[in-house]
C-alpha cells in the first residue's frame, strides 16, 4: 500500500512496450484498402491495450496466474512470407478426423491454403478466413466482429483485436445443418525463435442452424512461443453448437485464449475443452445466455505435470429467465504443476427460474502440485436453483482396494481410477474419432503418471 | 407469497439512548489523541509505543476496496475515538459504583449485570462505548484461577501475558481496520484460562455504543492454556441514529496444547432503518490460532444487525491434529450488506476444519460468503468440509458465494458445496394448510434452515438467536 506510486510506475512498464510497437508497425504496414471500420476497430483496440497493458497478479481475475514471462519474452509475429517447411503428411497425421471434413489449418497464425481443405459449399454457408472476409464480406463481418468479445477490460483481447488479420470466419444461414464437423487447426513451428500468433475466429450460427466445431492447437517444436487467440461464437435462436477444444501446445508454449459465446433463445451451446500441453495456459470462457431458455453445458479436463500451469476461468451470465447452465471441470495434477479454476455464475435480477450448476474436481498425484480453485455464485434473483461444488483430493484408496481385491496390480488399479475420473469429461465429446483418441491419450497419461515417471507430453 | 411480505418492520428494540455524562475525547485522530487515550488508561510505555507504531503505519495504509459492500467514504477525522461514562477514574470496583443509568440500560437490554438476579451462571463484562463498566462473577472465576477482566485492567495487572500474546495472532499491521484498532483501542475483555481448567461459567462480553459519532474500537484477547476449556459469548447493540457509526474491533484467540475455545457472537448492532439510513459499520478482525497440538477453536456467529457486516473469523491451524470450526448465520434485510465468511489455514498435520454458513437475504439485502481454505505443503491429511447455503426472500436481494481453495498437499482433501434457493411454494402451502400463518411458516422454515448453526450456540443464546431472527425478518417475506 505504501507503494502505490511504485505500482503505477511498474504498471507503466508492464504495458508491454514491445507489444505496442509490434502493433504500431503492424498498423503502419497494413493494407490501407481495408474498410474504414476495421481500421478504426484496430486503432481503438490498440488505444485500449495501451491503457490496459497485460494484467498483473494484483487483479482479482489474475491472482493466481502471472503473465510477466510473456511480457518479458518479447515475442515477434512470424514472417508471413516464409512459412516453415512442414510436410503435408505430418500435418495430416496430427488429426485423426476423416479427410473429408472441412479443415482450416493455420501455421504460426497464418492461413495455409496447402494444408487446408475446403470443399465447395452452397451459398447458405460460408467458411473462410477473416482476412478474406474483410475484403469479400465486409458488411456481414461488421455486424458481428468484436461485438461480443469485449476488449475494454481484457488486455489480451485488446492486443488480439488490434492485430486482427488472421483467423476463421464461419457463417451458417437459417435452418442449415453442417453434417460433418469443421476443424480449425492451429500449428506452431517456432524453429526461428520467439514467434507469436494472434488468431481471431468468428463463428455465426443463423436461427435454428447446427454444427460441430473442433478447435485444436499443436506444435512441432519445443521452443517458447506465444498463442493469443480470441474466438467469438454467436448462436441465433434455436441454434445448436457442439464445440471441442483441444490444446496440445508445446511444453514451453504460452497459450492465452478468450472465448466469448452469445447464446440466443432456446439455443444450446455445449463444449468440451481439454488442456494437455503448454507451459502457461490461461483460458477465459464467457458464455452469455442472452435470451430466455438458452442453455450451455461446459466441460473441461486438464492433465498437467512437471512445471505446467493451467488456468481455466469461466463466466456464465444469466440475464434472462429460464436459462440453464452446467459446468464440469476436472483436473489431474502431477509433478510440480499448478492449476487454477475460477468459475463465476452471474444471475441477474430478471433471470428467474435459472437453473445453474457448477462443479470443479481435482485429483492430486504429487507432493508438489498445487490447486487453486474459486467457484463463485453471484445471484440477484430469488426464484433460482443454483449450486456449485469444488473438491480437491487424492485417489480414493477404497476404489484402488476394490480393484486390487479383484486381482489387478496396484499400478493398474491406480491408472484405472484416474482414468475413470477423467473419463467423465471425455465421454461427453460427441465426435467419436476424437473421443477415442482422447481416451487413448488419457489412458497413457494415467499410466505414466501412476508410475511416477516424468511425462513428456 | 404476498402473505409472507406482511412479516416486516418491527422497530429495532434496543434503539434508545442512555443519558449519562460522558468523558469524551475531541473529534479526530492524531498522535495527541492516542497519547490521551493511553494516559487515560494509565498504560505502561510499551503500550503507547505500540499504539503510535500502529498509528504511523495506519497513516501509510490505504482503505481496502475489494469487498463486496458499498458505503460512502468514512471521514476518520469526524469520529470520536474515546468516550467513557463519567465518573470513570479507576473504573468501578463493584456494582454499587456503576452509574444507575447504565445499569438500567443493561437491564433494558436484558443483560444480567446484577449478580443477585443471577441468570444461568453467565459472567458478563459490559463495555459501554469505550470502557468496560462492570464485570460480574469475578470472584467465582478467581477461585478457579480464571482471569476475566477489562482489557485496561489486564494491561496493568497482567502485563506479561498481554505483552506476550497481544498482536501475536493479529499483528498490528495486519489490515487497515486492525491497525486503526491497534492505535486507538480503548477497552475490551481479557481472559486467561490456566492449565487444565475448565472454565466454570460461560464468559460473556456485552458491547454497547451509546454516544453519538463515536467509533467503538475494542480489543478482546483470550488465552486458553494447555488442556483448558472456555466458552465465550459476545453480544452487541447500539441506539438508533441517522449517522453511520464505525465499529472496528479486534479479537484474538490463542489455544495452547489440547485447549478448546468456543466463541459465539450474536451481533445485533443497529442496522439502519427501512431505507438504509444510519446503522453500524461492523468491520471486525477476528482470528484464532491453534498453537498447540490437539487444540480446537470454534466460531459461531449470528449476524442480524449492522448496516454493513464485514468480517472473517479465521483459524490458523498451526499445531498437529488441531480443529477449526466456523458456523455462521448472516441475515441481511432492508438495505443491509454483509460480506462475511472465514479463513482456515491448515499448517499442521492431520488438521481438520468445518465451515457451515447460512446466508439469508431479504428486501434489498446483499449477502456474500467469502472464504479461504488453504492447505500448506506440510498439512498432510488436512481435511476440510465447507457448506454454504443461501436463502433468498424477495426479488431485490442478492446472494453471492466466493470461496477460495488453495491446496498444496496431495493428501489434503477439501470439499466445498454451495447452493442458493428460495422457500418453495410447496413448503409454504404445506404449513398453511395446517393452519400456520404464512408469517410463522416462513419463520419456522428459516429457523429450520439455520438449525445446524444454532445448535452450536449455548442454550440461552440459541433461544435469543431464534427470536432475533424472527424479529429481524419481520415484514421481509413475500
Amino acid at each position: 500500500m505504501a507503494s502505490r506510486e511504485e505500482t503505477i510506475t511498474r504498471k507503466g512498464d508492464s504495458k508491454g512496450n514491445h507489444y505496442l510497437s509490434v502493433c504500431e508497425s503492424f498498423l503502419a504496414k497494413i493494407d490501407s484498402r481495408d474498410p474504414f471500420w476495421v481500421q478504426t476497430l484496430r486503432q481503438d483496440a490498440l488505444a485500449r491495450f495501451r491503457e490496459l497493458g497485460f494484467p498483473t497478479t494484483r487483479e482479482e481475475q489474475w491472482k493466481y496466474t502471472n503473465v510477466r514471462a510473456i511480457q518479458e519474452a518479447n515475442f515477434e509475429p512470424a514472417p508471413r512470407e516464409a512459412l516453415p517447411k512442414i510436410k503435408k503428411e505430418e500435418v495430416e497425421k496430427l488429426s485423426t478426423c476423416p479427410l473429408r471434413w472441412h479443415r482450416l489449418v493455420f501455421v504460426n497464425g497464418v492461413y495455409s491454403k496447402e494444408f487446408s481443405r475446403l470443399s465447395d459449399l452452397s451459398g447458405a454457408f460460408h467458411v473462410g478466413t477473416i482476412q478474406d472476409a474483410i475484403r469479400t464480406k465486409p458488411k456481414m463481418l461488421e455486424q458481428y466482429l468484436a461485438q461480443c468479445a469485449r476488449y475494454d477490460r481484457n488486455g489480451f483481447a485488446a492486443l488480439n483485436t488490434a492485430l486482427i488479420q488472421d483467423g476463421t470466419f464461419i457463417y451458417m444461414a437459417e435452418g442449415k445443418e453442417f453434417e460433418t464437423p469443421i476443424e480449425l487447426v492451429f500449428l506452431t513451428d517456432s524453429e526461428r525463435g520467439n514467434v507469436m500468433s494472434q488468431p481471431r475466429n468468428l463463428i455465426v450460427f443463423g436461427r435454428s442452424s447446427r454444427a460441430t466445431l473442433i478447435e485444436s492447437y499443436f506444435s512441432f517444436s519445443d521452443d517458447p512461443y506465444f498463442t493469443n487467440v480470441v474466438t467469438e461464437v454467436v448462436l441465433g435462436d434455436g441454434a445448436v453448437c457442439d464445440y471441442v477444444r483441444l490444446q496440445r501446445e508445446g511444453r514451453k508454449a504460452f497459450h492465452i485464449s478468450t472465448t466469448q459465446v452469445e447464446v440466443g433463445r432456446n439455443s444450446v451451446f455445449s463444449s468440451v475443452a481439454v488442456d494437455l500441453g503448454g507451459k502457461l495456459v490461461r483460458n477465459n470462457l464467457t458464455v452469455e445466455l442472452t435470451e430466455e431458455g438458452a442453455q450451455c453445458d461446459l466441460n473441461g479436463l486438464y492433465l498437467t505435470s512437471d512445471d505446467q500451469h493451467v488456468d481455466n476461468h469461466t463466466l456464465i451470465e444469466h440475464p434472462k429467465p429460464n436459462g440453464t447452465s452446467r459446468q464440469l471441470y476436472k483436473g489431474i495434477l502431477d509433478g510440480a504443476s499448478t492449476t487454477v479454476f475460477g468459475g463465476k455464475i452471474w444471475v441477474h435480477q430478471d433471470a428467474q427460474k435459472t437453473d445453474a450448476h457448477q462443479t470443479n474436481k481435482n485429483l492430486l498425484l504429487s507432493e508438489h502440485a498445487t490447486v487453486d480453485t474459486k467457484p463463485q455464485l453471484e445471484i440477484f434473483a430469488d426464484d433460482v436453483k443454483c449450486t456449485h461444488g469444488a473438491a480437491v483430493g487424492q485417489i480414493d484408496e477404497d476404489s484402488v482396494f476394490y480393484l486390487k481385491s479383484r486381482g489387478l496390480p496396484e499400478a493398474k488399479a491406480r491408472q484405472l481410477v484416474s482414468y475413470g475420473f477423467a473419463n467423465e469429461v471425455v465421454e461427453r465429446i460427441k465426435v467419436p474419432s476424437i473421443r477415442a483418441e482422447l481416451n487413448q491419450i488419457v489412458l497413457e497419461r494415467c499410466e505414466r503418471q501412476g508410475s511416477g515417471k516424468a511425462v513428456a507430453s | 407469497m404476498k402473505e409472507a411480505r406482511a412479516f416486516i418492520d418491527r422497530e429495532y428494540k434496543y434503539g434508545f439512548v442512555t443519558d449519562v455524562e460522558a468523558d469524551t475525547a475531541p473529534r479526530g485522530l492524531n498522535e495527541d489523541i492516542i497519547r490521551f487515550i493511553s494516559k487515560k488508561k494509565n498504560e505502561p510505555k510499551f503500550m503507547l509505543e505500540r499504539r503510535l507504531n500502529a498509528y504511523r503505519r495506519w497513516l501509510q495504509m490505504e482503505e481496502p476496496r475489494w469487498q463486496n459492500v458499498h458505503y460512502p467514504p468514512i471521514d476518520y477525522q469526524d469520529i470520536i475515538y474515546y468516550s467513557a461514562p463519567k465518573p470513570a477514574k479507576d473504573g468501578p470496583k463493584n456494582l454499587e459504583d456503576v452509574d444507575q443509568e447504565i445499569l438500567k440500560t443493561y437491564e433494558k437490554l436484558g443483560i444480567p449485570l446484577d449478580e443477585q438476579k443471577r441468570l444461568a451462571g453467565v459472567a458478563v463484562d459490559a463495555v459501554f462505548d469505550s470502557v468496560s463498566v462492570a464485570t460480574t462473577f469475578k470472584e467465582t472465576l478467581a477461585k478457579a484461577g480464571v482471569i476475566f477482566c477489562p482489557f485496561s485492567e489486564a494491561v496493568e495487572e497482567h502485563q506479561d501475558l498481554v505483552r506476550k500474546y497481544l498482536g501475536s495472532v493479529v499483528p498490528y499491521a495486519d489490515n487497515f481496520y486492525a491497525t486503526l484498532n491497534s492505535a486507538v483501542f480503548s477497552d475490551g475483555s481479557f481472559c486467561y484460562i490456566p492449565k487444565g481448567v475448565r472454565c466454570p461459567l460461560e464468559l460473556s462480553t456485552y458491547f454497547r455504543i451509546n454516544t453519538a459519532d463515536t467509533g467503538q474500537f475494542e480489543r478482546t484477547l483470550i488465552i486458553a492454556d494447555e488442556g483448558s476449556y472456555v466458552s465465550y459469548l459476545e453480544g452487541c447493540t447500539a441506539p438508533i441514529r441517522d449517522k453511520n457509526q464505525l465499529h472496528a474491533a479486534v479479537v484474538e484467540l490463542i489455544a495452547l496444547k489440547g485447549a478448546q475455545i468456543k466463541y459465539s457472537t450474536i451481533q445485533n448492532w443497529y442496522a439502519g432503518d427501512k431505507n438504509g439510513k444510519g446503522g453500524i459499520y461492523n468491520f471486525v478482525t477476528k482470528r484464532g490460532k491453534c498453537v498447540g497440538d490437539h487444540s480446537k477453536i470454534s466460531w459461531t456467529q449470528v449476524e442480524t444487525g449492522s448496516a454493513i457486516t464485514w468480517k472473517y473469523p479465521s483459524v490458523i491451524l498451526q499445531g498437529d491434529h488441531t480443529i477449526g470450526e466456523f458456523y455462521s448465520v448472516a441475515l441481511t434485510n432492508h438495505y443491509q450488506q454483509a460480506d462475511t465468511g472465514t479463513k482456515m489455514i491448515h499448517i499442521g498435520k492431520n488438521t481438520r476444519s468445518t465451515v457451515i454458513s447460512k446466508g439469508i437475504a431479504a428486501a434489498h439485502g446483499r449477502n456474500t460468503y467469502r472464504g479461504l481454505i488453504r492447505a500448506l505443503p506440510n498439512a498432510a491429511h488436512a481435511k476440510n468440509y465447507t457448506q454454504c447455503d443461501s436463502l433468498l426472500l424477495g426479488d431485490r436481494c442478492s446472494a453471492n458465494t466466493f470461496p477460495y481453495i488453495e491446496v498444496k498437499n496431495k493428501t489434503a482433501s477439501v470439499e466445498h458445496e454451495a447452493s442458493t434457493s428460495k422457500i418453495s411454494e410447496d413448503q409454504l402451502f404445506y404449513c398453511k394448510q395446517r393452519g400456520i400463518s404464512a408469517e410463522n411458516a416462513v419463520s419456522m422454515i428459516v429457523n429450520g434452515f439455520c438449525k445446524e448453526v444454532f445448535k452450536n450456540l449455548p442454550m440461552e443464546f440459541a433461544v435469543e438467536a431464534t427470536k432475533l431472527l424472527g424479529v429481524s425478518l419481520e415484514g421481509s417475506v413475500g
